[in-house]
């Protein structure tokens, strides 16, 4: 089964890619880790004509903290946010949401950004950017803008990147030392996608819970901000009982598809499970 | 168009079209057929070669992708005629049967080896790695002891006793 013709443009930079996507319009996609850009080519579920490779652009490669955050070049790998050692809490709940994304070797080329511009609704790193006010700085013929994840994710596989942006950048906001967090993930073998995840991360002072942050994957076609389950938790002495009223709102904001091996029913069920054991690890750990 | 890699040691130039994959060009562009192709798209690990030090899915790369790159496949693991000590544990431990999955599982577990020659002291780690490619023959038995056997030899240990 070979991919249909395409051809094949490398980019030197974000300019280069930028003004490569502008020559080929709408036929144009941006590859960067490839791994599931080039295996819906094959299917035959994305069609384009014309592939801007990122790899040569070393503007987009990099990853730094500054100003209490931690920006991602486009070119960043899942491999490398596993392996991610950072003073600060944020670099826990990646490495362990990173261990959640495919396996080994689709972690060694797929990228982090490329994941948030594909948005899948089972993708980890949507969740997590949902829960964490990430925001995609995008580059296009007019020039850079940010948009925050709560505008970001229009549908499956619909964002706010037009099509001849490329998305240079993901920034997180650091937690702060003290943050607790837990990431939970329902999925049917090794290496399947989520058919279910929670990521979360909290803050304690004196017995009270003073911030959560939850997003949930696949709870809808787009990430899901768990707003009601953060409003039950705050304030609360993170109790189980509390983590259990957290659990059933993040449950009931979920807007779950059903699928053969996955109603909406149990998807739902599932997400309130996950939602629990996130938490939990997250209490558990916040100072 | 040409891709110029460098191939289990040796500069190599394949001539190759834009949609061709890594796969394509190692095994019509090379007559390297040992990096098997099965469900390309990612999931079941046959076509698993090592690309600049990290095993990959050769079916999820394009060949242009790798202008430049050290490429290392299965035909790329023996001296000669003489196996590798992980084509040697593969033997000795029975890790394989039908022998379709194994070129992959051989590169993904090289690397893997090269990367950490203590690999095998973390049983979840190796199981989370031998979860990357499928075999619907051994059950995985076979090929975990293999590793345990490949990364033993290379630290000079005997074989571990049953």
């Amino acid at each position: 089964m070979k991919l249909p013709p395409i051809s094949y443009r490398r980019a030197g930079s974000a300019d280069e890619a930028v003004a490569l996507l502008a020559e080929s319009g709408d036929d144009a996609a941006v590859l960067a880790g490839g791994q599931s850009l080039l295996l819906e080519l094959r299917y035959g579920d994305v069609r384009r004509g014309v592939l801007v490779d990122l790899a040569g652009a070393a503007d987009l490669a990099g990853l730094a903290v500054a100003d209490g955050e931690l920006r991602l070049g486009a070119l960043v790998r899942h491999a490398a946010v596993e392996r991610l050692e950072l003073d600060d809490p944020l670099a826990r709940l990646l490495r362990r949401a990173a261990a959640y994304v495919a396996h080994p070797p689709i972690r060694a080329r797929g990228t982090f950004a490329g994941s948030l511009a594909w948005a899948h609704p089972a993708a980890e790193w949507c969740a997590l950017a949902r829960a964490l006010d990430a925001r995609m700085t995008v580059r296009g013929p007019a020039g850079e803008r940010e948009v925050a994840a709560e505008d970001w994710f229009r549908g499956p596989h619909r964002t706010q990147r037009a099509p001849d942006e490329v998305l240079t950048a993901v920034t997180l906001p650091l937690l702060g030392a003290g943050a607790g967090v837990g990431f939970a993930e329902l999925r049917r073998t090794s290496g399947s996608f989520a058919l279910a995840a929670a990521g979360c991360a909290v803050h304690v002072a004196a017995g009270r819970v003073t911030r959560a942050r939850i997003g949930l994957a696949n709870a809808a076609g787009v990430p899901v901000r768990a707003a009601e389950a953060e409003a039950a938790l705050v304030g609360s002495d993170g109790s189980p009982d509390a983590v259990r009223a957290a659990a059933d709102a993040a449950a009931a904001a979920a807007d779950p598809a059903s699928e053969p091996h996955c109603s909406a029913e149990y998807r739902r069920h599932a997400l309130g499970v996950l939602t629990a054991r996130a938490l939990t690890e997250a209490l558990g750990e916040a100072a | 168009m040409d891709v110029r890699m460098t191939v289990n040691g040796q500069p190599r130039r394949v001539a190759v079209e834009a949609r061709d994959s890594l796969a394509d060009a190692l095994r019509d562009g090379l007559g390297l057929t040992g990096t098997n192709l099965a469900c390309e798209h990612g999931v079941c690990g046959s076509c698993t070669v090592s690309v600049d030090g990290e095993a990959v899915r050769s079916c999820l790369v394009l060949a242009l992708q790798c202008e430049g790159s050290e490429v290392r496949t299965v035909e790329g693991l023996a001296d000669g005629d003489r196996l590798s000590p992980l084509q040697e544990a593969f033997s000795a431990e029975h890790g394989l049967q039908c022998g379709f999955c194994t070129p992959g599982f051989l590169t993904l577990l090289q690397q893997a080896l090269d990367d950490d020659p203590f690999l095998d002291r973390d049983e979840q780690k190796l199981t989370e790695l031998l979860a990357s490619n499928l075999c619907r023959c051994t059950g995985y038995v076979g090929i975990r002891r293999a590793v345990v056997r490949a990364a033993r030899a290379g630290r000079g240990e005997p074989p571990a006793a049953d």
